[in-house]
């Protein structure tokens, strides 16, 4: 649907993107993750053919696009994007919704049968002659994102489409988001900033920054083995622990950091300069050595700090090594976790990414 | 001297309610040469105006930049301007229109050019990225979106339009030095005051006074109902 070879875009000196390669499947929700500016709002504006890049080339729906403004407009038609500022044009939320229809000469019986339809769609019946500008910020962004839906896009660019608005509305925006995907096959390119949200809707990631696309998968690949130590911060890995490789027994490698050995899976040789990467939830806190745990990792250590996630709260330990945690606030009362106290961290061989460090 | 003051409040507010047909007939003719050069300026005016804001072209700052600066453009150059052109032996003396209303039309319609010209450049870009991208992205053709985005700034291009009304209907110079305030011809609010007051009539004087505030008022009036719908 959507194929892309060494794109670039460059405004004078800078270099926003460059060297972009990747594809998407007709019917897919992919979400490009990344930090803010690192160029994803460019990257959808090209494919939304709304810029043009500088280098590279693109291909959509099957056709290769070209510099022509009246090929190009062809290709538009065909596509819808929904930008992160709600955008609602001074005129009723009928006229708003309708605009692209407009655009497109349908009739008017037509648009407003269209407009209805979306107007039910999006919890805003009977809407039609308020004043666009008098909506909220997440109604106006629904009203937005209608009048991409009634167009029938075969693409729907999504550019950090729910960074402004409050959780109800955002959920709102992602389920009919998804319903336009599952219903009507719409291939979706979703940028956000947002992981969980990248997590929630797309069932593949690509992770760009500074401009470079730099590994894309499923989102359980990037969440568990990032590609270096840059995207597995970005991803929110707490625990990034160097060190080399003193063993190696059958895919498995014994990896000296500090007084510490970490066990994990992976056949780089002896004297390899790693890095073990792994996720605070993979790691399990007991208050004395379990006897019966399949963990290949065991280590003593003493709570340093509690800081609360959420629901959650991260631990912070010092296992000879620094090892961050994440638990649930019942488990650490449970256990009766506070600074000063001592506790077994156990941790599966399977949990835990190594990179060689040159690629880190 | 104050006491002529008075007088002239009252006889001008008779002038006013009992519709003296001198007043009323002044009146229309100003109102009629200024609207006509307001309507022929916006429907040339307004599409320059985005023509210039849509296109990039060499020198398109200075070209902006000139037109700011001709806002202020003095109305007497703007009529010496005309005068040169239009008199008996200017290049479009044979036309005939020094001393007509279609002359004085021509000579409102230059003088408020640039206020329409500049502040439809500035109405339209007003209008932020975000919008001209949605716009673009919904699939609009070249023309859509210039007009959609021309809608969008109505409100400030309407006031941009009656800014060059206000402009049109209360200058004096121009529309002395080409219409020559020829009574029952080219006289209009602005010229019949300063005859009328140079020659000591201070009644009409203000009674033409009080309309022209009137009207600005009406136009206001009109410009914030328009705003507020």
């Amino acid at each position: 649907m959507i194929e892309t070879e060494k794109l670039g875009k460059r405004y004078e000196d800078q270099e926003i993107i460059s060297d972009v390669t990747f594809r998407v499947e007709k019917g897919e929700i992919f979400g490009l993750i990344g930090p803010s500016g690192a160029g994803k709002s460019t990257l959808l504006r090209i494919l939304d053919l709304l810029e043009e890049e500088s280098e590279g080339s693109l291909t959509l729906m099957g056709e290769p696009v070209s510099h022509s403004p009246l090929e190009r407009l062809k290709l538009r038609l065909r596509m819808a994007m929904l930008l992160q500022k709600p955008v609602v044009f001074n005129t009723t939320v009928e006229g708003n919704i309708g605009l692209g229809l407009k655009f497109r000469k349908v009739a008017r019986a037509e648009i407003a049968r269209k407009v209805k339809e979306a107007l039910t769609e999006i919890d805003l019946t009977g809407y039609e002659a308020r004043k666009a500008i008098t909506l909220s910020g997440g109604e106006a962004q629904r009203v937005a994102l209608a009048r991409a839906m009634v167009t029938e896009p075969e693409i729907l660019y999504l550019d950090e489409p729910t960074a402004n608005l409050d959780p109800p509305s955002t959920e709102k925006i992602e389920q009919l988001v998804v319903q336009m995907n599952r219903e009507h096959g719409t291939t979706v390119i979703l940028s956000t900033h947002d992981l969980l949200q990248g997590q929630r809707m797309a069932s593949r990631i690509g992770v760009i920054m500074r401009g470079k696309l730099l590994q894309t998968g499923t989102t359980r690949g990037i969440f568990h083995r990032p590609d270096n130590t840059q995207i597995a911060r970005f991803v929110g890995m707490e625990n990034i622990i160097e060190g080399e490789v003193m063993a190696t027994d059958r895919g498995e490698v014994t990896i000296a950091a500090g007084d510490v050995q970490i066990h994990a899976l992976s056949s780089y040789p002896v004297g390899t300069k790693a890095t073990a990467l792994f996720r605070g939830e993979d790691v399990t806190i007991d208050l004395s050595p379990r006897s019966s745990t399949s963990a290949r990792n065991l280590l003593h250590g003493i709570v340093q700090e509690l800081v609360p996630v959420g629901p959650f709260e991260h631990v912070i330990m010092d296992c000879g090594v620094p090892i961050t945690a994440l638990i649930t606030i019942r488990s650490v009362e449970d256990l009766e976790l506070q600074p000063g106290k001592e506790v077994w961290v156990s941790l599966k061989a399977t949990a835990i990414h190594v990179l060689p460090r040159d690629r880190s | 001297m104050v006491n002529e003051i008075m007088d002239g409040f009252v006889q001008a507010f008779w002038l006013i309610v009992t519709l003296d047909p001198e007043v009323v007939e002044i009146t229309l003719r100003s109102l009629e040469i200024s609207l006509a050069a307001t309507i022929i300026g916006a429907s040339v005016c307004l599409p320059l105006g985005g023509f210039i804001h849509f296109h990039e072209f060499r020198g398109k700052r200075i070209l902006v930049n000139v037109i700011q600066t001709l806002y202020a453009l003095p109305t007497v150059i703007a009529g010496l301007f005309l005068f040169l052109f239009i008199s008996r032996a200017g290049p479009f003396g044979f036309l005939g229109m020094l001393f007509t209303p279609v002359g004085m039309v021509l000579a409102q319609f230059i003088l408020i050019t640039p206020i329409l010209i500049g502040l439809t450049i500035s109405a339209l870009s007003t209008i932020d990225r975000e919008a001209r991208m949605t716009v673009k992205s919904l699939g609009a053709s070249g023309t859509q979106s210039v007009l959609t985005i021309m809608q969008e700034a109505r409100f400030a291009i309407l006031a941009a339009v009656i800014l060059g009304f206000g402009r049109a209907i209360s200058e004096v110079g121009a529309a002395m030095m080409i219409g020559g305030n020829i009574r029952g011809a080219t006289r209009v609010l602005t010229t019949a005051i300063t005859l009328e007051t140079s020659i000591g009539d201070f009644s009409l004087s203000i009674a033409l006074g009080i309309i022209l505030l009137l009207v600005a008022v009406v136009v206001n009036l009109i410009l914030n109902v328009a705003q507020q719908r």
